[in-house]
């Protein structure tokens, strides 16, 4: 292929990032039985970005008192797009990655399945809609905000929207049993993360270096094996 | 106290003002490690105690409209944003504000996180990469309660709070075990709420 041949090539290769071939399990013996559970993908996913925006969309406007409960439930109960595994694991990294954890969440999941484009079009699904809901309940809020009802209303909003949160850690809870960090430490690390946060609010980045090093080091152990 | 929709200016934004705005949110979102409510403190030290562009109440305000209004939580960054603009004088500027807040807090983690990810994925096989997703797993349940338990304790009125304690312990079970739609169990709480029984 001459210079010019091989730069138009190039130039019609799909802007999609590359992503190899999904291994299969038996051809990796190596890598032992814990490669199975987090291969296990998924049976279903978006069929294109249109869907995964309108499903974005849909599911953040649901999202009185945060995404989270709802990302959850809609991603992996109710299309299967995620395995609860899956789902903690992308938690996991949407946490400790800065930003919003959902928006990283959309981030990761559009972005692996249509690239950039992918990304972007799920953050859209997950902020456009909200944004012009919220600025108009602010309005709404400005006009009405002196009936205690309203103010009544948001209180109890945002205390179940703390009980949503909760129950999500829950429900997630069930993949530990998977996990490679033995149960026992998997508690430790937990309570102790709970306890320094919540309780005795250290900042957020030393406990996730201390707690989270802690646990990485043990599921590196563990996988070693 | 709220701002009344037609306003006299309460504070004068030049355009090194946007742009201190600007930078001060972008470099909040590289630091908004576990979600951008974790550096609200330092918004407010910002936003409300050294500039002035926001009342107390307008902060507050912020973050309790963005979490009952549907979708992440993160637009209370953009309510804020709404409400300098406000402040500065017309709802152009208002939403200019939430132009600025939500690029700024956007920006620096979607293009760390897009690439970062790509890359765990691509690599996903390797054993530091695999450690590193399920080795943090622990601590992240942690933090999801750490975060119920905190946003439980806001109500912030003392001894009435047991009554909302046992709405948000009462709305977790709820959702845990069974699968009655979260509307209705918001909707309950709101109700709740304006009938004043909280």
């Amino acid at each position: 292929m001459d210079k010019d041949g091989a730069a138009a090539h190039n130039a019609r290769m799909p802007s999609l990032p590359a992503l190899p071939p999904e291994p299969r399990p038996e051809l990796r013996p190596d890598l032992g039985p814990a490669v199975l559970s987090t291969t296990a993908s998924a049976p279903c996913r978006p069929a294109s970005l249109r869907a995964l925006f309108v499903a974005f969309t849909w599911l953040a406007l649901q999202g009185f008192g945060g995404v989270l409960a709802v990302v959850q439930r809609e991603l992996v109960e109710r299309k299967q797009w995620l395995t609860h595994e899956e789902f903690v694991e992308d938690w996991a990294v949407a946490q400790v990655l800065p930003g919003p954890n959902v928006v990283n969440l959309a981030l990761m999941f559009g972005g692996r399945l249509f690239g950039l484009r992918g990304a972007l079009t799920a953050l859209a699904g997950l902020l456009a809609a909200p944004l012009v809901v919220v600025v108009l309940l602010a309005l709404l809020h400005n006009r009405f905000a002196a009936y205690p009802a309203v103010e009544g209303a948001l209180r109890g909003m945002a205390a179940v929207s703390a009980g949503l949160i909760g129950a999500t850690g829950l429900k997630m809870s069930v993949a530990l049993a998977n996990n490679p960090v033995p149960l026992g430490w998997c508690v430790a690390i937990a309570v102790a993360g709970f306890v320094l946060v919540a309780l005795l609010h250290v900042p957020l980045l030393y406990v996730m270096a201390v707690l989270g090093g802690l646990g990485c080091v043990l599921a590196w152990r563990r996988l070693r094996a | 106290m709220t701002v009344p929709l037609t306003t006299v200016p309460m504070i004068v934004l030049a355009w090194h003002d946007w742009l201190n705005l600007f930078s001060h949110f972008l470099l909040l979102s590289l630091m908004s490690v576990g979600g951008a409510i974790s550096t609200t403190s330092e918004m407010h030290r910002f936003l409300v105690e050294q500039h002035h562009w926001l009342t107390q109440a307008q902060f507050n305000d912020s973050i309790a409209i963005a979490q009952a209004a549907p979708g992440p939580n993160v637009l209370f960054v953009a309510l804020m944003g709404w409400n300098v603009g406000m402040n500065a004088g017309s709802p152009l500027a208002a939403a200019f504000g939430v132009a600025v807040t939500m690029c700024g807090i956007l920006i620096p983690s979607t293009f760390l996180t897009y690439f970062a990810s790509q890359w765990g994925h691509r690599n996903r096989h390797l054993r530091v990469v695999r450690a590193f997703k399920q080795g943090m797993a622990p601590l992240v349940i942690a933090l999801l309660m750490a975060t119920a338990w905190i946003l439980a304790s806001a109500g912030g009125r003392g001894a009435a709070d047991w009554r909302l304690w046992l709405v948000s312990l009462a709305s977790c079970l709820v959702i845990w075990r069974t699968r009655l739609h979260l509307l209705w169990v918001l909707g309950a709480g709101a109700l709740l709420g304006a009938l004043q029984l909280l």
